[in-house]
């Protein structure tokens, strides 16, 4: 398995790798993948009073595909609104990283993380997704 | 030292220098055909496979006319298994044992006897990786023509203990045939004490060269089996096609060699091995796969938990390693010879197997610690598992979001 | 390099030939340093890995074909016997329990094709074999005939092992075609052909040939590595089970060092095809002229021949004694195949020819290879003369 340049990046400088309170109001936690098959991403995002988000942060247990698509997309949400980062695709992810065929299934966890934490956060805030 | 650090003696070996000396005339000078019969080109060549042959067989305590030449182990175990059955599934019946952790050569040729209408059981391990005897007594049925079981394991190292397993075979007169692909060299065999039928052999697991093993055949008492690949009747029938001389002598001078510095070179690597282990032992939650004390003393291989297996590869790539054994490594399942030992998927997603070998150094050994802590630690920190686990949190007991 | 003059001459190079030296020069790295397995997923195993695609699109651009159409085996033999059973077993399963099949192979075949086919036949399969005519080559008619029986398995080889003898494979596989789009995969044997005569493996397969064996150790590569080409659409039952290499047809470990020594032949065999053929050819008409002025038949003469190959018999001359004598000369002649050598009975090619046994029984082989110097080939003749000439006053003393 040969990397892009991209995916190495990431991989060995992870942008914003760390962990929130889950519990902290303005905090919207995702976790998505399972042990068993050899990913688990856990992304979460803190939302400001004008509901764009301010930061980001990331645990991930994968291989460097999955490592590399979390970090960019913990990159990407920053400063879009819930609304916006929804509309990231796992296409894009995929596109930017150039994943191979093999490894698009990272870049699908990545976008479902991004759904799973800004999920939870309108939970918190009692809005009906 | 050289980077990237080569751990990974059981996928393939160098060939050791001495053995290519003595390869190389037989590419140019010698270069006839062991088959021509009309020139002293032929001869050459013939006489350069016998004496092969007959290192071949004096590594493991067989007659020369015991060993046919083929192109590896993975066509040595299917001769083995397909030959075997073919000839005496007739007669003996159509039942084939084998175990759940051997080499996919032996696994797939199973299947595929499966659906030529033989039945075969897969025998369960034991959490160390080894066969219970009383399991394997009890597989054993009427109509069971040929039980199939390695030697020595190539992910985990374990050693089975073919002695007993072959003397039950005998006893029910079932054909015992032994996949010792990783084993010469490490084990001492002695195919003269050993109720073994078949056993299968490799040159590049062992200082020699790629594109060639063996399968030995007993003769006394004589086993018989229907020939898979067909043509000028080489190797008596059992195995046609012209003989790479060169890969022969490599592989019977490689033989001679492992046969020679055997216990030295084992207590060597050993020491090696032991320091390895000693170093990733002040990592925590690591688990060695595998019996310690059944096993070769060159394989190590170890689940560093919450930290996935290809990216910790990735993470140290200075160090050659494998995550699952390099023919199966394509695919993204977990180790099936993990799963059969009871791991969990995530402990077989996380394993890391180190085989060492005759040119691995201390200083390597050194330098492969350190890194495994460092780049261990730095995953860790990146990994949402281990920091649920140490937040207290059993991770049996949550529920995934399947994908 | 040892001199080598006091070895003795070798003319047997459509047994085997020595390895060239470029084709040796790029071999050695893969058994010292660049040792990895192509499986593992270390630098090591990249760097077996791009090795083995290389070498993949050096054979495919030798033979016109597409890398993907590569499957490395680790003999001609082996390739061999994965079409014929490899095709047979996927059919078998398709249609269990019809009639008989039909598997067409030339009279001439190697012994692996010959007995690959057996094999088939001990499994239910009907055998049929494609006559030759006097000199060598199937006809037509023949071909024609036997594909009007819609057989689903063909084999026949391009270039002879013993006579030379040239079919026109192209031609033949059109034959077929032109009974009809279901007459069977059609496979031919080029091993004697590679590095000898150009092989095309798309205008082959335009012309409906769907795989062809070709192998390293006939064309100064070493022993351990050949090749099955064939056409993606085919479906073959793999016979090597295991670890799933060669897009799951053939299993185990690659040979890389073999497969790489391979490539580098594959590239010469185009490189250096025309100057080996015209050296030959000279040669090779030289050594004929004199042939029949002696009094010995020529096979195949006339038709369309390797360059390099002369099978030919003195009437009265027993070949097993002839090329024992000329072994004592210092000249490594064959009196057959070399992989049936240890039988004593006369050629199937030949008495597939319409030559009598008495005559078959006389055959020796002079195949050149391209280091073969016009001197030798002169030295040759005057021991052949002596040789002969000796053992033709023997026989004939003898029946007096």
């Amino acid at each position: 398995m040969s990397y892009s340049a991209k995916v190495i990046d990431h991989y060995e400088n992870p942008r914003n790798v760390g962990s929130f309170d889950q519990n902290e109001e303005n905090v919207g936690t995702g976790m998505v993948g399972a042990p068993a098959c050899g990913d688990v991403m856990k992304l979460q995002i803190r939302v400001g009073k004008d509901g764009v988000i301010e930061d980001a942060r990331f645990k991930t247990y994968g291989c460097g595909s999955a490592i590399a698509s979390s970090s960019l997309v913990t990159e990407w949400v920053k400063g879009k609104t819930m609304e916006e980062a929804l509309a990231i695709k796992n296409a894009e992810i995929a596109e930017e990283l150039a994943l191979p065929p093999v490894k698009i299934h990272c870049s699908i966890l990545a976008e479902d993380a991004i759904k799973a934490a800004v999920a939870d956060y309108r939970k918190k805030h009692g809005e009906n997704n | 030292m050289n980077l990237p650090i080569y751990l990974d003696y059981s996928a393939t070996t160098p060939v050791d220098p001495r053995v290519t000396e003595k390869m190389l005339p037989y590419l140019t000078t010698h270069f006839g055909n062991p088959a021509s019969r009309s020139h002293s080109f032929g001869w050459t060549a013939e006489a350069a496979v016998e004496k092969a042959r007959e290192q071949v067989a004096g590594l493991v305590g067989a007659d020369p006319k015991e060993i046919v030449w083929t192109s590896g182990a993975t066509e040595s175990d299917n001769l083995a298994i397909k030959g075997a059955a073919h000839f005496y599934g007739a007669t003996k019946g159509k039942h084939l044992i084998t175990v759940k952790t051997e080499h996919k050569a032996v696994l797939d040729t199973m299947r595929e006897m499966e659906r030529q209408g033989f039945r075969v059981t897969y025998l369960d391990v034991r959490e160390n990786g080894l066969v219970d005897l009383e399991t394997f007594r009890a597989a054993l049925t009427p109509d069971t023509c040929l039980a199939s079981v390695m030697l020595v394991n190539n992910e985990i190292g374990v050693i089975q203990p073919i002695a007993e397993m072959g003397a039950l075979c005998r006893e029910k007169g079932v054909i015992f045939h032994v996949d010792a692909a990783q084993a010469t060299g490490k084990v001492a065999i002695d195919l003269k004490a050993l109720p073994v039928d078949l056993m299968s052999f490799s040159a590049h697991k062992t200082y020699g060269p790629k594109g060639i093993g063996a399968l030995y055949a007993r003769r006394k008492p004589r086993v018989r089996l229907q020939a898979e690949m067909h043509g000028g009747g080489h190797e008596r029938g059992f195995r046609s096609g012209t003989l790479p001389t060169h890969q022969i002598v490599g592989m019977g001078e490689a033989f001679a060699m492992a046969g020679e510095g055997m216990s030295a070179e084992n207590a060597r690597i050993a020491r090696l091995r032991d320091r390895l282990l000693a170093g990733i032992s002040g990592i925590e939650a690591t688990h060695v796969n595998g019996d310690l004390n059944a096993r070769i003393p060159h394989n190590l291989n170890v689940s560093f938990a919450y930290v996935e297996g290809e990216s910790l590869m990735m993470a140290i790539k200075d160090l050659a390693v494998s995550s699952g054994s390099a023919c199966t490594s394509a695919s993204l399942e977990p180790s099936y010879v993990l799963r059969a030992l009871g791991r969990s998927d995530e402990l077989a997603h996380s394993s890391i197997r180190f085989t060492l070998g005759r040119f691995t150094t201390e200083a390597e050994i050194d330098y492969a610690i350190s890194l495994l802590r460092e780049k261990v630690g730095k995953l860790r920190a990146m990994s949402p598992l281990w920091e649920m686990a140490q937040a207290g949190v059993d991770l049996n007991t949550v529920q995934w979001a399947a994908h | 390099m040892v001199s080598l003059s006091f070895a003795p001459i070798y003319f047997d190079y459509n047994a085997t030939t020595p390895v060239d030296e470029r084709v040796l020069e790029a071999m050695l790295p893969y058994f010292s340093t660049r040792y990895g397995n192509a499986s593992s997923r270390h630098e090591y195993g990249r760097v077996a890995l791009a090795a083995l695609e290389k070498a993949r699109e050096q054979v495919a651009s030798a033979v016109g074909a597409h890398p993907t159409e590569v499957i490395f085996t680790s003999g001609g033999s082996e390739a061999n016997n994965l079409f014929l059973k490899g095709a047979g077993a996927s059919f078998r399963g398709a249609a269990a329990g019809n009639k008989a099949e039909t598997v067409v192979i030339g009279a001439t075949e190697h012994l692996c094709v010959l007995n690959a086919a057996r094999q088939l036949r001990g499994q239910g399969w009907r055998l049929a074999q494609l006559p030759v005519d006097g000199g060598g080559r199937i006809r037509p008619a023949d071909v024609e005939a036997a594909a009007r029986e819609k057989p689903r398995r063909w084999s026949v080889m391009l270039a002879n092992n013993e006579t030379g003898v040239i079919q026109d494979i192209a031609s033949l596989a059109a034959t077929v075609q032109a009974v009809g789009p279901d007459c069977g995969w059609f496979h031919t044997d080029a091993v004697q052909a590679l590095g000898k005569i150009p092989i095309n493996f798309r205008a082959l397969n335009a012309a409906g040939v769907h795989a062809l064996t070709i192998s390293a150790h006939k064309a100064y590569g070493p022993k351990g590595a050949a090749a099955l080409i064939m056409d993606k659409r085919l479906d073959l039952m793999t016979q090597i089970a295991g670890g799933g290499q060669e897009r799951g047809l053939r299993s185990g470990t690659e040979n890389i060092a073999a497969i790489v020594g391979f490539g580098a032949a594959c590239e010469l065999a185009v490189s250096r095809l025309k100057a080996r053929a015209k050296a030959q050819t000279v040669l090779r008409t030289r050594l004929e002229i004199r042939l029949g002025e002696m009094g010995a038949t020529v096979f195949g003469m006339g038709v369309p021949r390797l360059p390099n190959t002369c099978f030919f018999a003195f009437p009265s001359v027993d070949g097993e004694t002839l090329v024992g004598k000329l072994d004592r000369s210092g000249f490594a002649i064959a009196s057959g195949s070399a992989c049936s050598s240890a039988k004593s009975a006369p050629s199937h090619v030949l008495l597939a020819m319409g030559v009598p046994d008495e005559l078959a029984r006389c055959a020796a082989r002079v195949s050149m290879g391209e280091k073969t110097k016009p001197a030798e080939i002169e030295g040759f003749l005057l021991a052949l003369q002596e040789t002969a000439t000796k053992l033709s006053r023997f026989a004939a003393n003898t029946r007096l």
